[in-house]
């Protein structure tokens, strides 16, 4: 018996980075999926692979910024399997980046549709099957650019920080309903998303960032993700509602990272976004 | 395969309550434990369920208060098992309840001494432990009461507050040596604490506890068992600096407008926006 065995899961920007990583890991746990994304080929690949691991899985092209196709994606859930027990709104793109005073406002628009109003939708349309189910878990990929703002990156931060009090705000309306609404907020991972938003720079950057900005002194992976995004989908966090659970290697601890170990503590300087 | 096969913990108050039902669930999961607690019959009778599991445990009293008593639990587990991978600084204390200006001092310095300058000294002790071992978690049962004020219980409050954040501060300082250190903030459980030490888990308070928080159902040691497993193991060890909550929404959000038949028309929100 898998910790999900017979759990039917949404899983939205599954085909890639940490959606896929979870994807599997619930799979591997006997779960039924739905890997709801736009890019097809990635999406079907990533299913094939959820059934070598033991799960049921199928590919379902999802636009998160059409109400229609998250409402789709919840209904081929339910019209493969019969019921929905997990909502994982996890579709992400770095979105429009840069001065604030330089964003297009259709950029804004497209960057909170994205990532925060898709959250709203997953969870609008997954909680009356929820209900049927008895309860479940609702789960929405936040950042810890969600907790702590950061530069450059504003609207990412505002729709980030957004999805963290809707959480909030829905896990008070169901918890009556046995419904967890839970989010998790990566740091830096090692994704495909990650990648093209950093606008150059190599892994070495990537890997030097987490050296010198972060406790944990390495880059995270998708599967650090998984491993707390199972937690939350699980009857192990049945009594855990309305929270954020970091995923950052201690990126937001503290008031600034101490420095590389080789540094004295008087050239003490923070993350760029607190000087 | 265990999630914590190989793995050697200490763990304080485990003779009872949470600390309990998290050596249970730590033996089950292929842990080798050391008990560390005040109170000897509760511990052995932890030990011996341990055992039952199939996993190597001892008792070890232990008065958190003391400095050298909580060295010589990380001792203990040194000497007996050759290594240290998991600290659980547990062991709880509800500290004076009533208004500020009613706490005396002597209950103050009492309520830190156990909740506070405990889980420092176990980081004292643990840390160099884990160094030599590669590697560790920290984890410190501090409280939803870290997250908002609870009234009438403001020593218990600030002393939960503070060990969160002397956990974040430990984090950065032991990240690179792969030690992890974090807390669990718990809500309402179904413990000797949390039910107020004389009253047994009858129908009424079993009633009273399920209506706190949207989740309506009393919190149990197993719900928090749960979550102290998942950030000893090595699922999280990208995990560090944090603060988890599992409280069934006790303290999320800023009104609680999850009772059962309050109508919309009802809702008062934060005082600050009337």
């Amino acid at each position: 018996m898998g910790k999900l065995t017979g759990k039917s899961a949404v899983i939205t920007g599954a085909a890639s980075g940490i959606g896929r990583a979870c994807a599997l890991s619930f799979a591997r746990e006997g779960a039924l999926l739905v890997i709801a994304d736009l890019n097809e080929h990635e999406g079907t690949a990533t299913a094939e692979q959820c059934i070598a691991a033991g799960g049921r899985a199928l590919y379902r092209r999802t636009d998160v910024a059409s109400e229609a196709e998250i409402k789709g994606a919840i209904e081929q859930a339910i019209a493969a399997y019969g019921r929905l027990d997990i909502m994982f709104n996890n579709a992400g793109v770095p979105g429009a980046l840069g001065p604030i005073e330089t964003i297009a406002a259709q950029d804004w628009d497209r960057t909170i549709a994205i990532l925060l109003r898709a959250g709203y939708l997953g969870m609008k349309h997954a909680i009356p099957e929820l209900r049927k189910a008895g309860g479940g878990s609702i789960i929405s990929t936040s950042s810890a650019a969600g907790l702590r703002g950061l530069g450059n990156a504003a609207a990412y931060s505002a729709a980030k920080a957004g999805l963290v009090i809707l959480t909030q705000a829905v896990a008070i309306e169901v918890g009556a309903d046995r419904i967890r609404v839970n989010c998790i907020c990566p740091g830096v991972i090692d994704t495909p998303m990650v990648n093209r938003g950093r606008q150059g720079g190599t892994e070495e950057t990537l890997t030097r960032l987490a050296q010198t900005q972060q406790p944990i002194t390495r880059v995270g992976r998708s599967e650090d993700v998984a491993a707390a995004a199972l937690f939350l989908a699980s009857d192990d966090s049945q009594f855990i509602t309305g929270t954020a659970i970091s995923v950052d290697g201690g990126f937001n601890t503290g008031n600034g990272w101490l420095g590389p170990r080789e540094q004295k503590s008087t050239d003490f300087r923070g993350p760029s976004y607190l000087r | 395969m265990g999630r914590l096969d190989g793995k050697v913990a200490v763990i304080t108050g485990a003779a009872s309550g949470i600390g309990q039902a998290t050596a249970l669930r730590f033996a089950r999961e292929g842990a080798t434990l050391v008990a560390a607690d005040l109170n000897a019959q509760g511990g052995e009778r932890t030990v011996s369920e341990c055992a039952a599991s199939g996993a190597k445990a001892v008792f070890q009293r232990t008065d958190v208060s003391s400095e050298t008593d909580i060295k010589a639990a990380i001792d203990r587990a040194l000497d007996e098992f050759g290594r240290l991978d998991i600290l659980f600084n547990n062991a709880g204390f509800p500290g004076p309840m009533g208004p500020i200006e009613t706490v005396p001092v002597e209950d103050w310095d009492r309520t830190m001494a156990v909740l506070l300058r405990a889980p420092y000294l176990g980081m004292k002790y643990a840390i160099p432990a884990m160094r030599r071992s590669g590697g560790g978690s920290i984890i410190t049962t501090a409280s939803d009461a870290a997250v908002r004020g609870l009234a009438l219980a403001a020593t218990y409050s600030a002393a939960k507050a503070a060990v969160v954040m002397l956990s974040q501060s430990v984090a950065i300082e032991t990240g690179p040596d792969r030690i992890r250190v974090n807390c669990v903030c718990p809500g309402r459980i179904n413990t000797p604490l949390g039910r107020g030490a004389s009253r047994p888990f009858d129908a009424e308070i079993e009633r009273q506890m399920a209506a706190m928080q949207p989740i309506p159902r009393a919190g149990q040691p197993e719900d928090v068992a749960n979550l102290v497993l998942f950030l000893a193991s090595d699922e999280s060890e990208f995990i560090t600096g944090c603060a988890y909550i599992v409280d069934g929404g006790r303290m999320t959000g800023s009104a609680r407008l999850g009772l059962p038949g309050m109508s919309v028309m009802g809702f008062v929100g934060p005082s600050f926006q009337r």
